[in-house]
């Protein structure tokens, strides 16, 4: 079988944690042994079978369908193949991956990608906060491989993030690259407040004006190369980037000094 | 009752070394003989008391807040309840339900809360009430407390006992602890103390004058356990110096140094950072007054705290780790900062190295005690690692290599052939540290011992057999079956009750009342409220 299909039967009210949907998990295992993978409601333990119809066996692909809204932890931790879910996702989607590539058709909620250190999520609708972010007490978020967000993402985006690329096509809530330690944020919508408080290095590059915080002191105005190079890269990964992106001009904006003052705010200044 | 058969017992304080003899208890005690007990068949394992743990921090306020600053340490060590015991996180500042449970897994049943604030007496109590399966005890900390800095600047030595009396009365604690004598004191004012003989900020006297001072109490009023001292200059390099006259300065008076690893630095610099392993082992070697735990590091996380508010500042400094200060009114103060040793780094291998040459360069095994200093060195659940280490040279050498070669550069380790017999890894780990303590019942198998009792079934890989025991008995009763907690229950709390001049408490009356944020009648620790099975340990 090429992939192996859960069809939520009924709705969840109770978060379902559902880290063994991986497929690494899955690799080997025959369908009956898919449906015998625990899993917990609440704090009941259950088996992956009583709440998901499963069809195939073995595959590296998993197809995930039905409103998974409450389903936690899918591709937690996961460092290949694929997983594509047509609905939405619950919290911690893909956290701790490493590699592998995650496609949500819906919406996925908090702490997508967070502390994930390799692969990509890829998410049509919303995401919620901590997308690609560090956990509470952790010093690093997210640490190499690529999150895009076709719709708007919460607080805290990349919080904390020590590698890679985030992309959100819409907004962003308030925090957005806070405590950066280096990596790329790109935000074709609008930021929140307190953007890159506390970043250490890395990027954070805004299309609209924002409300800076007073610690962050220009440099210049310029063209940036990579910019260019990185936003072409994007597009092909079907971003929407309108053309006068790729040739206008950017402010830069050094910060945060209260730390080491070695991250970059970029601000699209008009073609 | 019950009786263990067949097993090879280590009860070095008995001089019992390895013979087969029958273990009767009754009453929750060892006794001489039981008629008609259900038996334990000890055959192939060794049998040896409960372990005595005798440096680690388990509870108390700053234990509690290195928890909740640490989200990040307990979410990869969750621990679910089972039909005996309760849930809880481990890592390295566990819940107080698994520290208890993960103590008494490893055949540990008693273990001391080395470091507690007096204000925060009431707190220490009440977590070590929660803490299942082991006895405790706790040692309130008074080398920079404001009454004994201020009767030693006056010269009234008889109040400054008093005051001690009173004050381990009052927090229910078991020993004196001093952490960078006069130092704390001074951090208050942002500075730091370097020398023994450099003036603390309050009063004017010096850490020579607390050290002597102290020691000098704890033997006018018959301590079970001598000072319990945190060296001057933790963790600096070229500190060994300070911990030689630190040793010196009790004149031949009892001294426990704990942790002794932080302080047995040579070089001047973290480039020359070097051990001095062998210049403290001599000292030690020749003055049966002093005894050391070691504080040997566990490469991995840990999360360092202590009332050496100064030297947890520094640390913070140098690792840019986030950090806790604290400060204790009038009492003492506090600093938690995250830390992580790795094998790769040149100054951590050195450290590593420096607490196995201590272990391996004392002669005397009654006088060199087994801690990490939990949870600073690293958990005390690796101690069966250390234990393989000191076993085996192999193991050890095997270990060197994988480490930064200072270790062999700059130690003496790898020169260092002996191995610990099972005899000596029962003192380092019981037997010496209940002699140490002044816990009679506790440390030994002879009749009229607490029945406290580990197994261990006998296994060529040390770490392994220590990290499984077959059963551990506590009060008479199996808690541990291999490996497994298989029944909850509480243990007591000791301290002492040495006597005082009552006229102390008028004394420090109006002091109390003027700076402190509690009342007078309100700062000592209920008896009935805070301590429901507790013992006293007479003193004398």
């Amino acid at each position: 079988m090429e992939k192996v299909t859960l069809r939520l039967k009924e709705p969840v009210t109770v978060p379902l944690e559902a880290e063994v949907i991986s497929p690494d998990t899955f690799q080997g295992k025959t369908r009956a042994e898919i449906e015998g993978l625990p899993v917990y409601c609440g704090n009941e333990e259950g088996r992956l079978g009583d709440f998901f119809a499963v069809q195939g066996a073995e595959a590296r692909e998993i197809v995930l369908e039905g409103d998974l809204s409450r389903v936690k932890q899918i591709g937690a931790g996961m460092t290949r193949g694929r997983i594509s879910i047509y609905g939405d996702a619950g919290m911690h989607l893909g956290a701790t991956m490493r590699g592998g590539e995650i496609i949500v058709h819906g919406n996925a909620s908090d702490w997508a990608g967070a502390e994930m250190a390799g692969g990509m999520i890829y998410i049509q609708g919303n995401a919620g906060h901590g997308l690609g972010g560090a956990y509470r007490g952790s010093a690093r978020g997210m640490n190499r491989g690529l999150i895009i967000v076709w719709g708007d993402a919460g607080n805290e985006v990349g919080n904390a993030m020590r590698r890679g690329v985030i992309v959100v096509q819409g907004n962003t809530g308030d925090f957005t690259g806070a405590f950066m330690i280096a990596g790329t944020i790109i935000v074709l919508g609008r930021l929140g407040d307190r953007a890159g408080a506390g970043m250490k290095r890395g990027t954070i590059v805004a299309f609209h004006r924002l409300q800076l915080l007073p610690t962050f002191r220009y440099d210049c105005t310029y063209r940036p190369t990579f910019l260019r190079l990185l936003l072409i890269g994007l597009r092909a990964r079907g971003v929407d980037i309108g053309d006068t992106y790729l040739e206008g001009h950017y402010l830069r904006y050094s910060g945060d000094l209260t730390t080491l003052g070695k991250g970059e705010i970029l601000i699209w200044e008009g073609a | 009752m019950l009786k263990i058969v067949q097993g090879e017992v280590y009860d070095p304080i008995n001089g019992i070394d390895g013979e087969k003899r029958d273990i009767c208890i009754e009453g929750g005690k060892i006794v001489a003989e039981v008629e008609g007990a259900p038996t334990i068949d000890a055959s192939g394992m060794v049998v040896m008391p409960g372990g005595v743990d005798i440096h680690s921090h388990i509870a108390g306020s700053k234990v509690n807040t290195g928890r909740k600053m640490r989200p990040e340490d307990h979410r990869g060590d969750v621990v679910p309840r089972t039909n005996v015991t309760r849930s809880g996180v481990g890592y390295t500042v566990p819940s107080t339900f698994t520290t208890g449970y993960r103590y008494a897994a490893l055949g540990y049943t008693t273990v001391m809360e080395a470091a507690v604030p007096p204000l925060t007496a009431k707190h220490a109590h009440e977590e070590l009430n929660d803490i299942p399966l082991l006895d405790k005890a706790s040692f309130p900390l008074m080398g920079n407390n404001y009454f004994v800095l201020k009767y030693i600047a006056t010269g009234e030595f008889q109040k400054v006992k008093a005051f001690v009396a009173w004050l381990l009365q009052a927090t229910k604690g078991y020993a004196i602890k001093i952490v960078n004598p006069g130092g704390v004191d001074t951090w208050k004012w942002g500075k730091n103390i370097e020398s023994l003989d450099e003036k603390a900020n309050t009063f004017d006297v010096t850490p020579r004058q607390i050290l002597t001072t102290l020691a000098r109490v704890q033997e006018d009023l018959g301590l079970p356990h001598p000072i319990h001292v945190h060296c001057n200059n933790l963790g600096v390099p070229g500190n060994y110096e300070t911990t030689l006259k630190t040793m010196e300065a009790v004149e031949g008076r009892r001294i426990h140094i704990t942790h002794a690893q932080f302080n047995s630095y040579g070089g001047e610099s973290w480039a020359r950072f070097r051990s001095k392993a062998p210049e403290i082992a001599t000292y030690v070697n020749d003055h049966p007054n002093v005894t050391i735990d070691v504080g040997q590091v566990i490469f991995g996380e840990a999360t360092t705290m202590t009332a050496d508010g100064p030297w947890q500042y520094r640390l913070h400094q140098l690792t840019g780790h986030k950090w806790v200060n604290s400060d204790v009114e009038m009492e003492t103060g506090a600093g938690i900062v995250p830390y992580r040793f790795s094998k790769r780094n040149s100054v951590n291998a050195i450290q590593w190295a420096i607490g196995l040459e201590l272990l391996l360069l004392i002669e005397d095994p009654w006088r060199v005690f087994l801690t990490t200093d939990h949870p600073n060195g690293g958990p005390f659940y690796f101690y069966p690692q250390i234990i393989k280490l000191l076993m085996s040279q192999d193991a050890r050498l095997e270990m060197l290599e994988s480490v930064h070669k200072w270790a062999r550069t700059r130690t003496s380790l790898k020169e260092l052939g002996r191995e610990y017999s099972l005899y000596e890894i029962a003192i380092i780990t019981r037997a010496g540290t209940a002699k140490a303590l002044g816990l009679k019942e506790k440390g030994h198998l002879g009749v009229g011992a607490d029945a406290d009792i580990a197994i261990y079934p006998k296994l060529d890989d040390p770490e392994a057999m220590f990290s499984r025991p077959r059963y551990v008995i506590k009060g008479g009763e199996v808690i541990v079956e291999d490996g497994k907690v298989v029944k909850d229950g509480l243990g007591k709390t000791f301290f002492v009750e040495p006597a005082y001049d009552e006229a102390i408490e008028g004394e420090i009356r109006e002091d109390f009342e003027k700076y402190y944020t509690v009342t007078f009648e309100n700062y000592p620790v209920q008896l009935e409220h805070y301590l429901p099975r507790h013992e006293v340990i007479p003193c004398g």
